[in-house]
């Protein structure tokens, strides 16, 4: 009996997961474009016309709804089914049974939140620039870097996703994204430039350990590198490091939960 | 020959569960019981043939579905060694899952897919092409009485259904040797005849089938050997006939009494036909070789001894009596 490639079978699990995503697609861009949408709407438009900010703003805040896009749109679209699987339905057996080694199908889960993560920067994107208009400062020069922050912050999120979802049980959550996510959202320099927070350093450094923030900066030097920034090379290297440590404590989280 | 599966003591040791206080009793005593690691197996060694269609028979908790589970390679042994279809299972975990196919104990398709997409997606995971799976998944629909379903959602399948959209799934990438784990659990009597049929056609295809149950019958209609597992340890292995032939003295008969049955245990022996007895809290279970023509004389040396009967249950020789011998307890 011949052995199967290592890439068919990933691929096919990968194809298994994209015709899933598919099929939800409409739920998907719901899900990913309600919350950037209303933020813009209140604070990118809404706000600065009624004065309460200035019209700068939005320049302040387009980077960040992205990198809270992407990065909600990966850990969700990996930890909700992740919870499901191993909490009820046990539906991955089938996927835990096939002739690859179970680390590559921990691995297989994380591309694909990539995917997703990846796909929610595209519609986002567009769609906040259409609704706010003119962004002082905004620039699409810096194309690579804003890739490389894309590629990386799905990835660190997706693995993120993967470790939280095979860690958790089904009832924990909605504990998970008021206790978790939620402050991650707030303290990850998504509706303020880091920088900002040089007024109060205790909250300058106490940020660093939200993951967010190195993607919402990244975003900030990418597509609007007049507002003060976090360095990019510092930016990178920390989400590369993040990669790294979520990557593998989301794998051996995986394999403890799926291997007896 | 080389067997199917081969297992060297294989032993499985759980670490203790983390008890949540307060839900499972207080207290030092308490804590330590929870605090102990749970022996699953007992250094388990089995052999199955090639082409053998065998039972693992025994009560829940036995060891049945952990040893499943690491022939599936989806549980690691703590200590011993097992080669499933010329693979070993913690070493060449790939090459096994290529050879196998399993039935879970309970349904576990692919919700987000149809029927049809949950066998062709198998398939692709085992590297089989679109075209040939769309054949194999029809052909197995067809034999499985299930081709009207193909484009149904598996939530649209009753029990038996989608039991045998598992073995179809088992079945599609053409594996070796076929673990079912409690396949008729759950099933109506009408459903589970339907399957053992399947079962028996797959077992004529020369296919090596390893089943685990509690229902005696099942084993004893189907299987060319049974292992009788207990508290992880083998407690007899051999055909059904053999083990049949082996259940002590016949006939069990189990008087149920209205309190402590061990003063009624001296007279219950004293009766003719009786080749053993044994008290367990209310019941006293006598076996006979005269069938049950000893029965009144035991109503009556129950009653001699002061005790009310309250009921009799009456078993014939089967594995039944001899489970019921080997362990003290019952199957369910």
């Amino acid at each position: 009996m011949t052995s199967i490639r290592v890439s068919t079978v990933f691929g096919a699990l990968l194809r298994r997961d994209l015709r899933v995503a598919r099929r939800e697609l409409p739920y998907f861009l719901l899900r990913t474009i309600m919350q950037p949408l209303l933020f813009i709407i209140v604070f990118g438009s809404l706000l600065p016309k009624m004065g309460f900010v200035r019209s700068g703003y939005t320049t302040a805040l387009l980077p960040g709804i992205l990198a809270l896009s992407l990065t909600l749109a990966a850990v969700q679209s990996v930890t909700l089914p992740m919870v499901q699987d191993f909490g009820w339905t046990k539906e991955i057996e089938d996927r835990l049974l096939a002739p690859i080694p179970t680390p590559y199908i921990a691995a297989e889960k994380i591309v694909v939140g990539v995917i997703q993560g990846v796909i929610a920067a595209l519609v986002v994107l567009p769609a906040s620039w259409l609704i706010m208009g003119s962004i002082p400062g905004f620039t699409l020069v810096h194309f690579g870097a804003v890739l490389a922050v894309t590629v990386l912050g799905a990835t660190t999120f997706s693995a993120l996703g993967l470790l939280i979802g095979s860690t958790i049980s089904p009832q924990q959550i909605g504990l998970m994204f008021s206790v978790f996510i939620a402050p991650m959202i707030f303290f990850g320099c998504t509706y303020y430039p880091w920088r900002g927070l040089d007024v109060v350093p205790v909250a300058k450094y106490g940020v660093l350990i939200d993951p967010l923030v190195y993607v919402s900066e990244g975003m900030r030097g990418a597509l609007t590198p007049e507002v003060p920034h976090m360095p990019l090379a510092v930016v990178l290297l920390a989400m590369s490091i993040l990669v790294v440590v979520f990557w593998t404590l989301a794998v051996r989280a995986f394999l403890k939960r799926a291997v007896g | 020959m080389t067997p199917a599966i081969r297992t060297q003591g294989l032993r499985k040791v759980y670490p203790p569960p983390s008890g949540r206080p307060g839900r499972n009793g207080r207290g030092p005593a308490a804590a330590a019981a929870q605090a102990a690691p749970i022996v699953a197996l007992h250094g388990l060694d089995l052999e199955v043939a090639e082409g053998e269609f065998f039972g693992l028979l025994g009560p829940n908790g036995a060891g049945k579905t952990t040893t499943i589970g690491i022939l599936t390679t989806r549980i690691i042994a703590t200590a011993g060694q097992a080669i499933v279809a010329g693979a070993d299972v913690l070493l060449e975990a790939v090459a096994v899952r290529q050879r196998i196919g399993v039935v879970p104990q309970r349904p576990n398709p692919d919700r987000s897919l149809d029927v049809f997409e949950n066998l062709l997606y198998h398939a692709a995971y085992f590297g089989i092409g679109t075209q040939a799976a769309t054949a194999r998944a029809l052909a197995l629909l067809e034999r499985l009485g299930i081709a009207d379903k193909a484009r149904a959602k598996v939530d649209e399948l009753s029990g038996g259904q989608q039991q045998r959209l598992m073995i179809a799934r088992a079945l599609i990438h053409d594996p070796r040797v076929i673990f079912l784990d409690e396949p008729t659990v759950g099933l109506d009597p009408q459903a589970r005849l339907a399957f053992w049929e399947i079962l028996r056609e797959l077992h004529g295809q020369g296919r090596t089938i390893i089943m685990t149950t509690h229902y005696m019958e099942e084993a004893d209609q189907l299987c060319d050997r049974i292992a009788i597992v207990d508290g992880g340890r083998l407690l007899a292995l051999d055909t059904p006939e053999v083990l049949k032939a082996r259940a002590p003295g016949g006939t069990l008969i189990e008087l149920v009494l209205d309190s402590d049955a061990t003063p009624a245990l001296e007279r219950a022996r004293a009766v003719l036909g009786v080749t053993g007895v044994e008290a367990r809290g209310v019941v006293v279970r006598a076996f006979s070789d005269r069938g049950g023509e000893v029965i009144p004389a035991l109503i009556t040396a129950a009653e001699q001894s002061g005790r009310t009967l309250k009921n009799i249950n009456f078993s014939a020789p089967s594995l039944e009596t001899l489970f019921i011998s080997l362990t003290g307890r019952k199957l369910d």
